[in-house]
């Protein structure tokens, strides 16, 4: 028999349709989970807005906004257990947010501070510069939550820019072979800096690609938070139970790519327009509307009470004291080689020209 | 006591290590069943089971990045790279993530494994599997590396770089592997990394080397003292990241004299930082300019030139030639 390409097909997993309306039959998640997840939206957005602001005025650097792919983030980051680890890349605050790095983080780490995102207090990885190696530090992870018998899942953020990488691919073929409780979460926004999902893959899909290194694939609606989260749901159910999935979650990059970048210059105004209209906030919120338990009011509270939280956290940044040059020399190894000693001490406390 | 080749002392220190520790794991490519195919491996499958003994799929960069995963999550992976030559494909997660991850988690993570793989020339092998790399990790912050040269210094080396809480790449010289056997104790003892044997006191002469060239340089020199009335010190540095700086100095400041052997090519080689180190500190103690024998400057040369592309005794003895020429 011959395969012929993209003779799998794949359909994508939808519970709100494009003005927030159910589809079909609701998932089984109670009110209250509902509105924390919007309200997890509406913070992620404020946080993204402000880092955006600052970046502009020069009090943070380099930043990639996320503005767009809320529903992918947070819906993902929703259903995980407090045991469960995130290998995030460089997109992901959203999802580092709900699993408990602390938002200040963000604002060192933009700030170029040595503490960078990793936290004591939360299962997440520091971000990923190098798209594509956090999907093995994931299945290395889940091994060794297997070993360990921790029962907790290990998930990889990654881009569909990032799935081009041989990494990616030996990490889904590990995953396979080993039976590992991993999940790749692969937010599809379409866009890789400049090049489209069109010029990364000749496969119809990427969720697709599972089938070929033996383990599960699901296509979800990426902006359509209620969809992502019960589709995380099952996929970490059945990763908890050593069957891997990868999860291709379809959503935009509203925004630039980073601060850096200025998308004008590759992509047409009438595609982000499209896309503007299924904003996944505007979804969600128009779901809640409609089942009575959200209104106007409860929207501008929340909205201010994120923007205070954000406020706090950068004034918690601000107010960290600048990293030493000094603090570098004792994050190289457990313990400082002679050598970095002596390169500590060779620094000079006062400048030679008078 | 008992005598043991240096393979022989890799696999004892291997099953000794996993039997006191269960968080102990290896993994690489044809270990399992088959025990790698220098047989370093051999029996630990049978012994630990497959969930101790992972046989991968052929893929280098998992089998490091993976490492990195268990290793910061409470396991402490031994991975095997088949042959040195294939660390390329694997370069990424070996000096971008596992040697820096202490770094890029402002110290929250740490990634305690070992990657051991065979290296090092004069056993007529195919294309890249011969390759000395070791100049590259010497240049990536966070890593250690280390070449043992005979069976007793494995087993205390190994054993320290599997309860170091760094990534250590422990190289292996294949040409040394059953080349002889020595007398290696059954207790537990580790030999610190970072520490250099002078293997031979000498007067006149400095030669610092490590790996495959240690047993070469002993032979040349035994020879070279009994036709001269001069005599030389030989430095087995065993650990080039970090490198014991206080062993050459004090070596050199007495002899006056160094050369450098190492079969990895000589431009931005491992010699060129020894020799530049010695230049920074002990300048003025040398009556001779330094002399670096190495490999030269071409790819790994096919098995009909092998044997002059390496440091070998004439190469060796015309470099000492010319030091005591000054
Ligand atoms: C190994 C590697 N190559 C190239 C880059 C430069 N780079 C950074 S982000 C990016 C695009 C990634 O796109 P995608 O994976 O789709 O993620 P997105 O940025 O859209 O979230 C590139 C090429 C990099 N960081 N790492």
């Amino acid at each position: 028999m011959w395969l012929e390409p993209n003779e799998t097909v794949v359909e994508k997993i939808q519970y709100l349709d494009e003005n927030g309306k159910l589809t079909g039959e609701s998932p089984d998640v109670k009110d209250e989970e509902l509105i924390n997840l919007y309200k997890w939206m509406i913070q992620a957005r404020s946080f993204d807005q402000r880092a955006l602001k600052l970046q502009r005025q020069g009090r943070i650097g380099t930043y990639a906004p996320m503005i767009g792919q809320e529903a992918a983030q947070i819906g993902s980051a929703f259903a995980l257990e407090k045991q469960d680890w995130v290998y995030p890349s460089y997109r992901e605050v959203g999802v580092s947010l709900v699993h408990g790095v602390p938002m200040e983080n963000f604002f060192l780490y933009t700030m170029g501070h040595l503490k960078g995102t990793a936290s004591e207090s939360a299962n997440v990885f520091p971000v990923q510069i190098i798209i594509g190696a956090q999907c093995l530090h994931a299945v290395g992870g889940a091994w060794a939550g297997k070993y360990n018998k921790e029962n907790s899942v290990s998930v990889a953020y990654i881009g569909d820019g990032g799935t081009s990488e041989g990494d990616f691919h030996e990490a889904l073929n590990f995953a396979g072979v080993y039976k590992l409780p991993v999940v790749f979460f692969v937010q599809n926004n379409q866009w890789a800096i400049s090049v489209p999902i069109s010029k990364q893959t000749g496969s119809a899909s990427i969720s697709q690609k599972a089938v070929a290194y033996g383990i599960t694939g699901v296509q979800v609606d990426g902006n359509d938070a209620l969809a992502v989260y019960s589709t995380m749901k099952q996929a970490l159910e059945r990763a908890r139970q050593g069957k891997p999935v990868l999860v291709e979650a379809i959503t935009y990059r509203q925004g630039p790519h980073t601060t850096a970048d200025d998308p004008t210059k590759y992509r047409d105004s009438g595609e982000l327009e499209k896309w503007l209209a299924m904003d996944p906030l505007k979804r969600m919120k128009a779901f809640l509307m409609e089942k009575e338990i959200w209104n106007e009011e409860l929207e501008q509270k929340e909205y201010e009470w994120a923007d205070k939280k954000v406020s706090e956290a950068f004034e918690l940044a601000v107010n960290t004291p600048r990293s030493k040059v000094e603090e570098i020399f004792g994050l190289v190894y457990e313990q400082k080689t002679n050598q970095l000693t002596e390169q500590l001490n060779s620094i000079p406390t006062e400048g030679v020209l008078k | 006591m008992t005598t043991m080749t240096m393979i022989e002392a890799i696999n004892f220190t291997l099953r000794k290590e996993m039997e006191r520790d269960q968080r102990v794991i290896c993994i690489g490519e044809d270990i399992g069943k088959n025990g790698g195919v220098f047989r370093a491996t051999d029996g630990l499958q049978a012994l630990f089971g497959e969930e101790r003994v992972v046989d991968t799929p052929i893929a280098e960069s998992a089998i490091i990045g993976a490492s990195v995963g268990m290793a910061s999550r409470g396991l402490r992976p031994v991975a095997e790279i088949q042959f040195f030559g294939f660390i390329y494909e694997a370069m990424d997660q070996m000096v971008a993530q596992a040697a820096r991850l202490r770094f890029r988690s402002g110290g929250v993570l740490q990634a305690p494994m070992v990657v051991r793989a065979p290296f090092g020339g004069g056993v007529r092998t195919p294309e890249l599997h011969s390759d000395s790399l070791e100049g590259l990790f010497l240049h990536s912050p966070g890593m250690k590396v280390v070449m043992p040269s005979n069976a007793y210094d494995a087993k205390g080396l190994l054993t320290a770089a599997i309860r170091d809480n760094d990534p250590v790449l422990f190289l292996e010289p294949m040409k040394l592997y059953r080349a002889f056997k020595q007398e290696v104790p059954e207790e537990d003892y580790v030999i610190e990394i970072g520490k250099a044997r002078v293997l031979k006191q000498g007067e006149e002469l400095t030669i610092i080397t490590w790996g495959p060239s240690v047993p070469l340089v002993s032979k040349v020199v035994e020879q070279w003292e009994k036709q001269t009335n001069t005599t030389v010190e030989i430095i087995d540095v065993r650990t080039i990241s970090p490198i014991d700086e206080e062993t050459i100095l004090t070596s050199v400041q007495k002899t006056g004299r160094a050369i450098i052997v190492h079969e990895a090519v000589k431009t931005g080689g491992p010699g060129a930082e020894i020799s530049a180190l010695i230049n920074e500190k002990a300048l003025f103690h040398l009556t001779a300019p330094i002399i670096r024998i190495t490999g030269f400057d071409t790819p790994y040369p096919v098995p009909s030139v092998e044997d002059e592309w390496l440091p070998n005794a004439n190469r060796i003895i015309q470099g000492m030639k010319e030091v005591f020429s000054h």
